[in-house]
């Protein structure tokens, strides 16, 4: 956890943007998450006196939602899609693939070095080009296993 | 004569009189419907699908949420309707922990009530849920993540009702809890300990923190005496569960169960309420004196308030009371007292806040507490059952007689309102019984969560405010911050007062108020009403409290 | 700049317009999703280098005073034909381009955008015919593009191009021309139902905003509405949604500013799904566009009319699709479907009345008021008019984005425009309105699709996603994927939902790993009618119908699994024996490196062999092997 020291000025600049209230909780959780790449812990107390909202009401509310982490990401997101159309056209065997090279699960998604998160996502809506993989955000289409591994590889080795 | 709107329940015509759903005429018309997560003062959840009833076309609807319509035809026990039912109850068993021969809920369990009602011999899915998951941290609640069926009945009464948001719903799907924030043990969340949570909960996953173990292994040390004090609260909640009439006070029924149960000593802490009363009323009137204040004094006397308060509006601390709750009050008298052996104190309580309150460090000298344990009314049913006491059949007894007199001011603590017309009657200068009953009717008494009452007095009147529900308090402080004037706030932190209590056994709105209606008639009883007319009390501050009022009858929070 | 009145809008027009016209020649790079991914912004970025380096005028914009020889480059929405991507469409000629690269920008400038010639090589071919023009590609000439119909012809980043072609023209005689009641009158006169799934009549649902707004005011309550349009398209194998929202985000959005004036509500929100973020770039775009000129913001074109539309971003929930989930969602909260009634007509957003619509529906609106209803109810049967967007994904050859009448027959769909089952396979069923859907088979070709025939088939529209199988698909495996993905969305509020779906998941799993009991299928459809009948919210009512209907149209492939222990499909990697052909195998040992569970031993150049206790038939082995040695 490197970045658990509290950061208020960093959620000050977010509510400036965002608004306080309780239905723009979604929105700032959003925002803090794509600032530090998942939600620390501090933001919730927070966030919570500022909003007048209980830290057990946005634990719940960031508990509910997928793309909300608990737990620091990988600088690199990749995200399998696990739509109807990628999977009928085989996109679980690049998930099997990544998570063996990766040395990743369901359970713990993200590398010790936390360079790498792997996750599943439910359809991008790009199922012309299934399966499809993202890496934060951008979408590679017609994968295989053996194309992701070669994508993975060339990030190992822009890391390098 | 005006045509009454008339909806039709299993073929019998039932009159609507403005019921805000169907559940309610079902009631009415005499029909249990099984519900889970429906309860009249919380919001409409709809989450556990039992309610459902069928109309003439063959629709099915939840009753907790359909509004009712004149001349709406429903039946409520049809043979899908049924099957349905025991499909869901299938569903809530086979992932709920069914260790129902050793859970303490055992009996009061409504799943185990409808699983039994609708006969569930056999649950065809495998049970997935088989291993406790106990969070024990609490000194009031102890949580049972397995035996959860995730009605959110607490998540909504700490919310909706208590403005406490301690816990809530976390995660979602099947992998759904109720939770505190960030999963942390429930002792060292928001929590409160008011324990309404697990007055709601229809199975054990929320119980009163179970401390009968401590209290068997006083009894039985040789070296301790063991003393008792019983709140009024409890006298009119326990006769229920032993087929007495609901709500009249069974205090020579407890008292005497708690000798053959192997207390030395019983006193009842209507005697330390008089104490609060007076030194409330005291505390009150100097205030006064000093001149107008922004902010109103709020009693303390609630320990669920008081921490509500620390945690909430640590900035409003300096304007509750000083006062002792009269069990902390109470216990110092007792405990002041030295004899050989040293006394093992035990307050049978109304309230699981209270097991809190015992074990504050405000409330310990030389190392020990005043009040060594709290056993709440549930707590004390089960212990008379376990000792085979049969408690209906017992002999009224009286208290001990070195504390054995107590006013009806004392007694009427337990109710919402209690507090502030047992204050009124002590700063009322006629003591006339008329003059004291007119206080009663200054609005003080009823169940609402928030009364207002003016009292004419010298120089103008007072306002006065009396508010039950940890919700309702915020929504008066927020009237407060934005300029109203009170001069004086009860505060309980349970809707109803004390008789209302997270440690009471669980009841029904009408059974609650009954409580209520209870405590009064015992008031009527007695006959001393003011607690200045107590002789111990004059009798307590020429002796023992003499020059150490201060010291024995007053706390300052956060100190320590 | 802002219009302060209606000529002021009327003129800009009229200048887009004519200088659209002047603007022959145009190079559209799709810049979808799809395309994106594909590299058009590449393909894009090399054009402007190119004619920057040929010295040939370029015009990104509409310029004010274009010129014969200027270029317009244009960054457009979503054809909807992605597998061909990157697509390119020259003008004037309607050239389409598929899978074009970088490397091509040249070429094309050179032969098709300087004289005009068609490079062969970059053309849709289907069975041997080369299709210059889009219009002529069979998956295009069987569509009827009205909702889409700028999807991919306009430049999707700029407002110019959509007035250019007739923008907010219908929203403009809504404001000057309409009063609340007769736009709803129009809405309830074109009978549009609903695109998002259960086909209610907008019309019907403004009325009823409408209503208890007035209710609220005569009561001396606030007047306060809201207008949201669904983004939150979440079914699997569905993009109609995101298409319009990244292709042509004003058509929609110029339906909510007329649901706007028709409830009278002065505040509106569009909540796109997290997987979308081109989609919410581009409203946000159009957003400030329309900031800008005026179009939204207070008394919008000098009248009293005031309007401010709110992008909320979704954070990942299927069940957010569910109208009073997202209403939560909105407001900041779990999502969680409430009870009904209140219906959010009457208390929705804020506890205001509401009018809820998916993209589709608000992109459908402009059309109507311009044309009338109708012209409108002119296409598609009496009871579900218009048109219908479908998007065709799975087995079938032209994967893609399609616009139909309403009442189009299946068949038509699957095999005319969708070309049918490729690699020489059967049709056997497709999934019909995605996890809430029901699948169709072969017998159902000649179904009209429309909401009220496909409901009676036991299947419903959804939200328009149809995933084609063929022969080689295992339909217990099919039921099992959907039941995944609705358990893992489920939200958690009701039993039924929460617990049921749980337990249908656990019985089909067990099913296709073989160990489905006598029995099973019973208890699968008592726990899909006990769903269906109680689950608090449409997404768990819906939830079972994948099972329901594999069951219902094939009950033996189900049997064969449970009776027989066998996939007829083959699909069942747990029902498969896999077993290494001694006279295939060279020994090599990759197979036994591979096998996670160290069940393959063997020495090196004599036969492997496979331990079948214990074995899991992953199939890694059959994947590994190079000498196609392990059959599964």
């Amino acid at each position: 956890m490197t970045r658990e020291r509290s950061e208020p000025e960093v959620i000050e600049a977010i509510l400036e943007k965002t608004g306080i209230g309780e239905s723009y909780v979604i929105a700032i959780l959003q925002a803090v998450q794509e600032h530090y790449h998942y939600l620390p812990q501090w933001v919730f107390s927070y966030i919570s006196a500022r909003l007048g909202v209980g830290i057990a009401r946005l634990y719940s509310v960031a508990t509910f939602y997928e793309n909300f982490s608990l737990e620091p990401k990988g600088k690199y997101v990749l995200r399998v899609c696990d739509g109807t159309a990628c999977h009928v056209r085989k996109s679980v065997p690049i998930l099997t693939r990544l998570r063996a090279e990766l040395g990743v699960s369901a359970e713990v998604p993200t590398t010790g070095d936390l360079l790498f998160t792997l996750e599943t996502v439910s359809c991008l809506g790009a199922c012309g080009l299934a399966p499809v993989l993202t890496v934060n955000d951008k979408v590679y289409p017609a994968m295989t296993p053996e194309a992701a591994s070669r994508l993975l590889a060339g990030l190992k080795e822009t890391e390098l | 004569m005006k045509n009454q709107d008339i909806m039709t329940v299993n073929g019998i015509p039932v009159p609507l009189e403005g019921e805000s759903n169907v559940l309610a005429v079902i009631r009415k018309a005499g029909i249990q419907l099984p519900t889970f997560c429906y309860h009249s003062e919380l919001s409409i959840h709809g989450a556990c699908r039992m309610c459902m009833f069928e109309d003439e076309q063959g629709r099915l609807a939840a009753a907790c949420s359909a509004i009712p319509e004149a001349g709406m035809n429903i039946r409520t026990n049809t043979k899908r309707l049924l099957k349905y039912r025991k499909t869901i109850l299938e569903l809530i068993l086979a992932n709920h922990c069914r260790d129902c021969t050793t859970c303490l809920f055992s009996t009061d369990c409504k799943l185990q009530d409808l699983a039994n009602r609708f006969q569930i011999e056999d649950v065809r899915f495998p049970n997935t849920n088989t291993v406790r998951k106990q969070d024990i941290s609490s000194l009031c609640i102890t949580k049972d993540q397995s035996k959860c069926i995730l009605c959110g009945d607490c998540v909504r009464v700490c919310n909706e009702v208590q403005n406490v948001g301690a816990i809530d719903f976390a995660g979602r799907g099947s992998k759904m809890t109720v939770s505190t924030a960030f999963n942390i043990p429930l002792g060292e969340s928001d929590c409160v300990g008011c324990g309404q949570c697990s007055a709601a909960c229809p199975t054990g996953a929320l119980v009163v923190r179970d401390d009968r173990g401590k209290l068997w292994d006083a009894i039985y040390n040789p070296d301790v005496i063991v003393t008792a004090q019983i709140a009024p609260a409890v006298r009119v909640a326990i006769g229920k569960a032993f087929g007495l009439g609901k709500s009249e006070s069974a205090m020579g029924q407890i008292t005497a169960a708690l000798r053959r149960i192997g207390f030395d000593e019983v006193h009842d802490t209507a005697t330390g309420a008089d104490l609060t009363v007076m030194e409330e009323a005291a505390e009150f009137l100097a205030r006064l004196e000093k001149g107008p204040h922004e902010y109103p004094l709020f009693t303390s006397c609630c320990p669920a308030w008081v921490q509500f308060a620390e945690k909430k509006y640590p900035e409003l601390m300096e304007h509750v009371s000083t006062c002792k709750s009269p069990m902390q009050m109470f216990a110092a008298v007792l405990k002041d007292r030295h004899g050989e052996k040293p006394q093992f104190h035990v307050a049978v309580m109304p309230c699981t806040a209270k097991k809190f309150e015992a074990a504050r460090p405000e409330f310990k000298a030389d190392g020990g507490a005043f009040v060594d344990l709290v056993i709440t009314t549930q707590e004390l049913i089960h212990l008379i059952k376990e000792s085979g006491i049969v408690f209906a059949e017992l002999e009224p007894e009286a208290v001990d007689s070195q504390f054995g007199q107590m006013t009806g001011a004392g007694v009427i603590f337990g109710v919402t309102g209690g507090v502030t017309e047992a204050v009124l009657r002590r700063v009322s200068a006629a003591k006339s019984q008329n003059a004291l009953r007119s206080i009663a009717l200054t609005g003080v008494r009823g169940m609402d969560g928030v009364k207002e009452a003016a009292i004419a007095a010298e120089g103008g009147e007072l306002r006065i405010a009396i508010v039950s529900g940890l919700g309702n308090v915020s929504k008066l402080i927020e009237r407060i911050r934005a300029g109203e004037h009170f001069d004086f706030v009860e505060v309980m932190a349970c809707p109803g007062g004390c008789v209302c209590g997270g440690g009471q056994p669980s009841a029904h709105f009408d059974e609650k108020k009954a409580r209520g209606e209870g405590l009064y008639a015992a008031d009527r009883l007695m006959s001393a009403k003011s607690s200045d007319e107590n002789p111990l009390v004059a009798n307590l501050y020429g002796g023992l409290l003499k020059d150490r009022s201060h010291e024995l009858l007053h706390v300052s929070y956060g100190t320590h | 700049m802002k219009f302060i009145d209606r000529a002021a809008l009327q003129s800009y027009r009229g200048e887009c317009k004519t200088r659209s016209a002047a603007l022959e020649r145009q190079i559209l790079v799709c810049c979808g999703t799809g395309c994106m991914s594909g590299g058009s912004l590449d393909v894009y970025d090399r054009f402007r280098e190119l004619l920057a380096e040929k010295n040939i005028h370029v015009a990104v914009n509409l310029e004010p005073e274009p010129h014969g020889d200027t270029i317009a480059m244009k960054k457009c929405g979503c054809h909807g034909f992605c597998e061909m991507g990157v697509l390119i469409r020259i003008e004037p000629q309607g050239y389409l381009y598929t899978k074009v690269k970088a490397a091509d920008c040249e070429e094309i400038i050179d032969k098709t955008i300087l004289r005009g010639e068609h490079i062969e090589r970059l053309a849709y071919t289907l069975d041997g015919e080369v299709y210059k023009k889009q219009d002529e590609i069979p998956f295009y000439q069987r569509q009827t593009r009205n909702v889409l119909t700028h999807c991919g012809h306009i430049d999707a980043t700029t407002i110019d191009d959509y007035l250019a072609v007739g923008g907010y023209e219908a929203f403009e005689r809504a404001l000057f021309e309409q009063t609340p009641e007769e736009l709803t009158a129009e809405m309830s006169a074109s009978n549009l139902r609903g695109r998002g799934g259960a086909g209610f009549p907008t019309g019907r649902k403004w009325a009823e905003v409408r209503r208890h707004r007035n209710n609220n005011l005569a009561a001396g309550k606030s007047a306060q509405t809201y207008v949201i349009c669904n983004g939150d398209e979440g079914d699997p194998g569905a993009f109609m949604d995101r298409s319009i929202m990244e292709g042509d985000p004003h058509r929609m959005i110029e339906g909510m500013l007329i649901a706007a004036l028709a409830v009278g509500s002065d505040t509106g929100y569009i909540y796109v799904r997290a997987e979308y973020p081109l989609a919410v770039s581009r409203l946000r775009g159009a957003i400030e566009d329309l900031e800008r000129f005026g179009l939204l913001g207070d008394n919008i074109l000098g009248t009293e009319f005031s309007f401010k539309l709110l992008i909320s971003r979704g954070a990942g929930a299927f069940v957010c699709g569910e109208g009073s989930a997202l209403i939560n969602a909105v407001e900041g909260k779990r999502g969680m479907p409430k009870v009904s009634p209140p219906l959010y007509a009457e208390r929705g957003l804020f506890g205001k009345p509401t009018a809820l619509n998916n993209v589709e529906t608000f992109a459908n609106i402009p059309q109507i008021i311009s044309f009338g209803a109708e012209n409108f109810r002119k296409v598609g049967p009496e009871s579900s008019p218009g048109t219908k967007a479908f998007a065709l994904t799975g087995n079938i050859r032209n994967t893609g984005l399609i616009e139909v009448p309403m009442g189009t027959r299946l068949r038509e769909i699957i095999f005319d425009i969708g070309g049918g089952v490729p690699n020489g396979k059967e049709f056997k069923a497709v999934q019909i309105g995605g996890p809430s859907g029901g699948c169709l088979t072969a017998e159902h070709l000649d179904l009209p699709l429309d909401f009220d025939s496909l409901r009676k088939a036991g299947a419903m529209i959804g939200s328009g996603g149809l995933v084609c199988m063929d022969s080689d698909t295992c339909m217990v495996e099919v039921a099992r994927f959907f039941m995944h993905f609705t358990q893992s969305e489920s939200c958690g509020k009701c039993v039924p939902c929460r617990e049921g779906t749980r337990r249908m998941l656990d019985i089909l799993e067990n099913i296709v790993a073989g160990e489905g009991k006598d029995g099973d299928i019973e208890l699968l459809l008592e726990l899909a009618d006990t769903i269906t009948a109680t689950a608090l919210c449409g997404l768990g009512k819906t939830a079972p119908q994948p099972v329901i209907s594999t069951i219902r149209y094939f009950r033996a492939e189900y049997e064969a699994h449970i009776n027989e222990k066998r996939c007829p499909a083959g699909v069942c990697t747990k029902l498969r024996a896999i077993a290494i052909d001694p006279e295939k195998c060279k020994g090599c040992s990759k197979c036994s490196k591979v096998c996670p569970v160290g069940a393959i031993s063997g020495k090196v150049k004599e036969t492997f062999a496979i331990d079948p206790e214990k074995c899991i038939k992953c199939g890694a082995c059959a994947e590994t092997c190079p000498f196609g040695a392990i059959d599964s």
